[in-house]
């Protein structure tokens, strides 16, 4: 079979059909910062660093897709949140911003337009499409208006306004619905090919699903139906098993699953209703050996790969920074080597 | 007599229902016949075992874990009070956050050591000095640490090592997202164990002053 692009090798297996083989998603973002000899500051510092910290992974490691997410924390430094950098890690969120659930009933979302480091975000995203064209997805991020908050006023405040006051609870939905809605289309005017809509509060990791039906499927009901493009909803690392019929409800094409899950069981559930991204276990992945990261890799395209409709990545959505580039580059190797379809049983 | 299993179903009930006064209520029905430190062992413990249990095997989510053990310790909190002798002060124990700004599975596990009478220091958020000045100054015996982002973690190595060279008599636990994940994690830290949830806390706990206690026989 002719060598495909990363787009058509991707758009196929959404289609539930098997491309020429298993697309792979490094979804690397600190790693750029040792490319370019940056800290991790530095590199987040404009969008041209990261863009181009992207592109040269993607020389590097060939992989399909490209992935200008900056952090976690940069939507609540949007709101005027502190962001706390690392050396050797992602930057992470501060205090937070709401202290008093009564604070929420004045708050008003940020404008995207304008918003310094939101901007530098789209910059990257800008000079990436006119790098890469069709060639490759630009997978844009927003952490879902549901799972915002835990940044904006920490986890415990959180499930208490869930459980406590719900008339607040909403309030501030609605506000951060405006706000990601927005963020996410003004990436994908920016170029971006597709939105991660990370929600990892709705895995059932964190709520029980009767819960999640009452709050984060109607957020996600609600806020995909108004972002204009391509979707992936992502749990960054909890589970999804128990909600993916619900999740074939909210108008997405992928869905990010955790290693706790078994992968067969995820796809054979999501039964061409959805793709299935993931799932090799990141933190671990900070030790393997090469023969571990080919044996992971193997393991995931024997249990998910076969007939499309699967998209091999970490489970967590971002590589950590302690993963050696002769892993990443076996992870990549082993799927050109055994992802090709039609695929031979390992 | 109630059955004690009966009794534990229910009370287990009420909590995942959020249904403090019914939690509550069954307490109080039986605590002139247990007597509170029993109560709290033969009920509230072994409930919210089972409400571990179940989050290990993800039929239950965290914050159904958080609310029951933060009503369990309301609970605990009126039956025994902090001053009360009953309260178990024995060993000195701390918790802490390493480095990150995520409290909500350090609250967790400090709601569910109380709630089962035990008391235990809350550090709050602690960098490597500050927690390892903490422990020494303190005198604790036994620290958890949790983390949430995998290079607070990796630091929790930094603690163990600094610890070590203070002759710190004290043992680490660790818990958090990192070592769910990677069930080795722990030992590449120099942790002496690792807990996915507060009853895994608690019987490390149980076991090393069951050691304890032999040691002292034994002399």
């Amino acid at each position: 079979m002719k060598e495909m692009t990363s787009l058509e090798r991707v758009l196929i297996t959404l289609g539930h059909k098997e491309p020429d083989r298993v697309p792979l998603f490094l979804l690397l973002t600190m790693h750029g910062a040792k490319e370019l000899g940056m800290t991790i500051k530095e590199y987040f510092s404009n969008g041209k660093n990261v863009a181009e910290g992207q592109l040269r992974m993607r020389a590097k490691y060939g992989h399909d897709c490209i992935y200008p997410f900056f952090y976690a924390p940069i939507e609540v430094e949007a709101w005027g949140g502190e962001v706390i950098y690392n050396e050797n890690g992602p930057p992470n969120s501060g205090t937070p911003i709401i202290h008093n659930p009564t604070q929420i009933l004045k708050m008003q979302a940020p404008k995207v337009i304008g918003n310094d480091c939101l901007e530098k975000v789209l910059d990257c995203i800008r000079i990436l499409k006119e790098e890469v064209k069709e060639e490759v997805p630009i997978v844009g991020v927003i952490m879902s208006p549901f799972s915002l908050p835990v940044m904006q006023m920490g986890f415990e405040g959180y499930l208490k306004l869930i459980y406590e006051e719900p008339e607040i609870f909403e309030h501030l939905m609605k506000i951060n619905e405006e706000f990601s809605v927005s963020w996410a289309n003004e990436q994908l005017s920016a170029g971006a090919t597709a939105i991660t809509y990370f929600d990892p509060i709705s895995s059932t990791s964190m709520i029980p699903r009767e819960l999640f039906l009452k709050t984060g499927f109607q957020v996600a009901k609600r806020t995909i139906a108004r972002i204009k493009g391509p979707t992936a909803v992502h749990f960054a690392s909890g589970r999804c098993l128990p909600i993916i019929d619900d999740i074939a409800q909210v108008g997405t094409a992928i869905i990010g699953t955790s290693v706790l899950e078994d992968l067969s069981e995820v796809k054979s559930t999501c039964n061409s209703r959805l793709t299935v991204l993931g799932n090799l276990n990141g933190v671990e992945m900070c030790r393997w050996t090469k023969k571990e990261a080919e044996t992971a890799v193997k393991n995931a395209i024997d249990k998910a790969a076969s007939g499309g409709g699967f998209i091999l990545a970490d489970n967590h959505g971002e590589i950590p920074f302690q993963v050696s580039e002769e892993i990443i580059m076996t992870i990549a190797e082993t799927v050109r080597k055994y992802g090709k379809y039609t695929l031979k049983k390992q | 007599m109630n059955n004690i299993k009966q009794i534990v179903n229910q009370f287990e009930k009420a909590l995942l229902n959020f249904d403090k006064i019914e939690a509550n209520r069954l307490l109080l029905a039986h605590v002139d016949e247990y007597g509170p430190a029993e109560l709290i062992n033969k009920i509230v413990v072994q409930a919210l075992k089972r409400i571990g249990d179940s989050w290990q095997n993800g039929s239950l989510a965290l914050s159904q874990i958080y609310m029951s053990g933060r009503i369990c310790e309301q609970l605990v909190d009126e039956l025994l009070p902090p001053a009360s002798n009953q309260r178990r002060n024995q060993p000195k124990m701390a918790i802490a956050v390493l480095n990150d700004y995520h409290f909500l599975g350090k609250r967790i596990i400090y709601s569910q050591i109380r709630s089962a009478g035990f008391e235990v220091i809350d550090y709050g958020r602690k960098t490597v000095n500050e927690l390892v000045e903490a422990i020494c100054n303190d005198g604790i015996e036994v620290i958890f640490i949790s983390t949430l982002m995998y290079p607070s973690a990796l630091d929790i190595k930094l603690v163990v090592e600094k610890l070590e060279k203070e002759r710190a008599k004290v043992k680490v636990l660790v818990g958090g997202a990192p070592f769910n994940m990677d069930k080795k994690l722990w030992q590449q830290v120099g942790a002496d164990a690792m807990g996915t949830d507060g009853n895994e806390a608690l019987n490390w706990v149980n076991k090393m002053m069951e050691e304890k206690d032999e040691r002292n026989d034994i002399a």
